[in-house]
């Protein structure tokens, strides 16, 4: 068992400014629940600059979308959330900004795309109220100005016929356009800072290619920084310029994109990759499956919470089953016991042949 | 190897859609709309296509969980049709489903044991060495914990819980196992155990798989051959290897270029051959005339609305429904890859754009 320090003594992980365009630094994220504390995000800090894409991804119930809900202040809601660490964006940290202002960006400097499009829009407005809604928050105006603004826009990401289908409610959309139109009221005020929270999951791949193509070139108009979060190693392998890998909580490999798909160091990462079939290679005769099952947030392992599943727990001594393994590497970062040209030599002459 | 298990012709499933006091039909959802397939003993058939298309739909009707509205299923020499509740027990011996959602498709108040032993059950099945014994065969089989007999499917993972019904769907021994998305609603880890078992268990046990997903990088993985639905119909069947290296029908090959490729060093050549689709799946309700794919298609001429294209045998053996097949020299030409259909896809794309009906 890990000591639990009471969140509040936990103190900043760096007291120098922020660098980046978006800093988080030490993100915690516990709620109180009946059953015991559940440490959804436990020390994880990134950085990610204006233009760019960070692609968050791990398997379901590893922080993801706890982390992206922190950045927004969503959390500030629940009585039973816990969240400290440090979270800057464009100079001023938001963790102890106050409510009003957070509400002022959020929507704004940052907004989010959602996975299932139909729970954050409401069933008894128009697509077009709610586009206007968002965008007369920010910008007032008449009702008529911000409505041609929502037609725009709705035409903006390929609604058909946007004049006409403005006055539509959100069941008379199919899925696929109604992920659109959630981009397009994400987009309404030019956010600097755009969160997808696997915004494709339940789309088809013809549309998760529409909607892929979509934020690419809304980004590359805007110059946005977006952070794509998703348990789909193709989706950001299309888009993301760095990457987080996320077990259990916490941040295990984190590097440019090229690199963690290339020369992958954390043995998480090579399981991930090693289940996934994927086109753009022969057939191979079995998957490569990670043994066992991911960890209760609740009760983690010892030591590396990945120990009981992991091949290699067995090379460090004891270290992999009573020390945390801490985020080290500079441009591209891992957290594993294993020193770094060992984990090397392993990827080469026994991960990579079988993938 | 290719005796036929399963030969479908002209598979038929109209749901009705009634309206007014005397619930009188006005429309039908036509959600399998004449498919054939021929599924061979010890093949592993992929049956892959978007959100609505059928695939469901066709393996209820192949287990004979629904009722076809026309067309004929026969299962190993065996008019299956429309038999009736006596021999319908008997085919549920030899075939057996699996379903996406391990969550719903177990009775939570029920313990493994009695999940698992309900089949031999119902089907009166004698187990020489007891009830308990048989069903902690069956789990250890499929990687379970035999102790685990009384738990309940709460206390189980979501992998563990596809295994259970995996345990529930071998107990009779089938011959054929349809398995509806057995592992979409997985993560990725638990997703590749379970494919493993499968392929682990239809060689230990000879079984034949009809493979329903979405996902076409699963489907290649465990297929012999795969078959492509749109709307209702199916619109190519070919080897796995044929299908994924020449795709011959147009929608074949706009899927195929959609699946996001897991190499960010390749990203830019697979945007550059993306054949990209405009706009939605038509309404199966109001199918569009002649062939489905035509208001989508980009290489759609005047026939294709009003003349349905069959299932027909091409030179090399991929069965395609459609009266332009796209061929090597287009996905060949101006360079690698699709570049060329993507290029016309593009232009055909720019002109609905610039010149919205
Ligand atoms: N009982 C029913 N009554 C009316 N329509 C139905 C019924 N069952 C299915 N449908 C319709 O038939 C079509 C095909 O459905 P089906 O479930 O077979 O699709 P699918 O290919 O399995 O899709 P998915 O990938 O989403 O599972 C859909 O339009 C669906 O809405
Ligand atoms: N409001 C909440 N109360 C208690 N636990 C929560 C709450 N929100 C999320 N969690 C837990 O936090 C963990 C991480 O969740 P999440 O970030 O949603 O995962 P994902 O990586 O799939 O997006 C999960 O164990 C989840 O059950
Ligand atoms: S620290 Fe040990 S258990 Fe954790 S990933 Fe590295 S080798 Fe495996
Ligand atoms: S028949 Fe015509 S519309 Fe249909 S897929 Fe072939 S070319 Fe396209
Ligand atoms: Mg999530
Ligand atoms: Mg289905």
């Amino acid at each position: 068992m890990t000591t639990s320090v009471p969140v509040t003594e936990l103190g900043p992980a760096d007291l120098s400014p922020p660098k980046s365009f978006l800093e988080v630094r030490d993100l915690r994220v516990q709620f109180a629940t009946d059953d015991g504390i559940v440490k959804s995000v436990d020390g994880v800090s990134f950085g990610l600059e204006r233009g760019k894409t960070l692609g968050i991804v791990g398997e379901s119930g590893s922080g993801k979308s706890v982390t992206s809900l922190a950045i927004l202040g969503l959390h500030r809601t629940r009585s039973n959330a816990k969240v400290s660490g440090e979270i800057w964006l464009d100079g001023e940290e938001l963790i102890k900004a106050d409510n009003e202002r957070v509400r002022r960006l959020r929507g704004r400097k940052m907004s989010m795309i959602f996975q299932d499009p139909l729970s954050a829009m409401h069933p008894y407005f128009t697509i077009g109220q709610q586009i206007v809604e968002a965008y007369r928050i920010h910008h007032g105006g008449s009702k008529k100005a911000a409505k041609q603004k929502a037609i725009d826009m709705l035409a903006r990401v390929g609604i058909p016929q946007p004049s006409r289908r403005v006055d539509d409610y959100p069941h008379q959309f199919s899925g696929g356009m109604r992920q659109r139109a959630m981009i397009a009221m994400s987009l309404i005020n030019n956010p600097e800072l755009l969160i997808a929270d696997e915004p494709t999951t339940a789309l088809d791949v013809t549309v998760q290619a529409q909607i892929l193509d979509l934020i690419r070139d809304l980004q590359e108009e805007f110059g946005s920084a977006v952070i794509m979060i998703t348990h789909d190693l193709g989706v950001v392998a299309e888009l993301a310029d760095d990457i987080l890998v996320m077990y259990g909580g916490k941040a295990i490999e984190r590097g440019p994109a090229e690199a963690v798909f290339r020369t992958p160091e954390h043995p998480y990462t090579w399981g991930l990759l090693g289940s996934m079939p994927r086109l753009d290679r022969e057939v191979r005769d079995r998957l490569n499956p990670i043994k066992g099952t991911p960890p209760s947030l609740i009760n983690l392992p010892s030591g590396c919470s990945f120990h009981p599943r992991c091949p290699y727990a067995g090379r460090n001594g004891d270290r992999s089953f009573t020390e945390r393994p801490e985020l080290t590497g500079t441009t591209h970062a891992v957290a594993c016991h294993m020193p770094p040209e060992l984990r090397r030599e392993i990827f080469i002459q026994e991960v990579s042949p079988n993938l | 190897m290719s005796t036929p298990l399963l030969e479908v012709t002209g598979l038929q499933k109209h749901f009705p859609i009634t309206a007014g006091l005397l619930r009188r039909q006005v429309a039908a959802v036509r959600a399998v709309d004449g498919i054939d397939l021929t599924v061979n003993k010890g093949e592993t058939l992929g049956l892959v296509g978007e959100s609505g298309c059928g695939k469901s739909t066709a393996g209820r009707l192949i287990t004979r969980i629904l009722e076809p509205t026309g067309g004929t299923v026969t299962f190993d020499g065996q008019d299956i049709t429309h038999i009736k509740r006596g021999p319908l027990r008997d085919l549920r011996r030899d075939v057996q489903m699996i379903f996406q959602d391990p969550y719903s498709s177990l009775n939570p108040r029920h313990t493994v044991g009695t999940i698992v032993s309900a089949p031999l059950q119902i089907q009166k099945i004698p187990t020489p060495q007891g009830l308990k014994k048989a069903v902690q065969e069956l789990l250890e089989l499929v990687g379970l914990n035999p102790e685990h007999y009384n738990r309940y499917p709460h206390e189980f993972s979501g992998g563990q819980r596809q295994r259970i019904g995996i345990a529930r769907a071998l107990a009779l021994k089938p011959k054929m196992i349809v398995a509806d998305e057995p592992v979409s609603a997985l993560d990725v880890s638990i997703q590749a155990q379970v494919v493993n078992l499968l392929d682990d268990l239809q060689r230990e046990l000879d079984l034949t798989y009809l493979f329903i997903a979405h996902d076409l990088s699963v489907v290649r993985h465990i297929s012999d051959r795969v078959a492509v639905m749109y709307l209702g119909k199916v619109v190519e069947v070919a080897p796995r290897d044929d299908l994924y290296a020449h795709p011959r029908h147009p929608y074949t090959v706009a899927l195929m270029s959609a699946v996001p490729v897991p190499d960010p060093s390749r990203r830019d050549k697979a945007q550059r051959e993306r054949v990209l689709l405009t706009g939605d799946v038509p309404s199966p309700i109001d199918p569009p005339s002649g062939c489905r794919f035509r208001t989508r298609c980009w290489k759609a001429q005047d026939v294709c609305a009003s003349e349905q294209p069959p299932l027909t045998v091409l030179a090399d053996g991929h069965q395609v429904a459609c009266h332009f097949p796209v061929s090597d020299e287009e996905q060949h030409a101006a360079g690698s890859g699709r570049s060329a259909a993507a290029a016309q896809a593009r232009d055909k794309i720019a002109t609905v754009v610039a010149d919205p009906e």
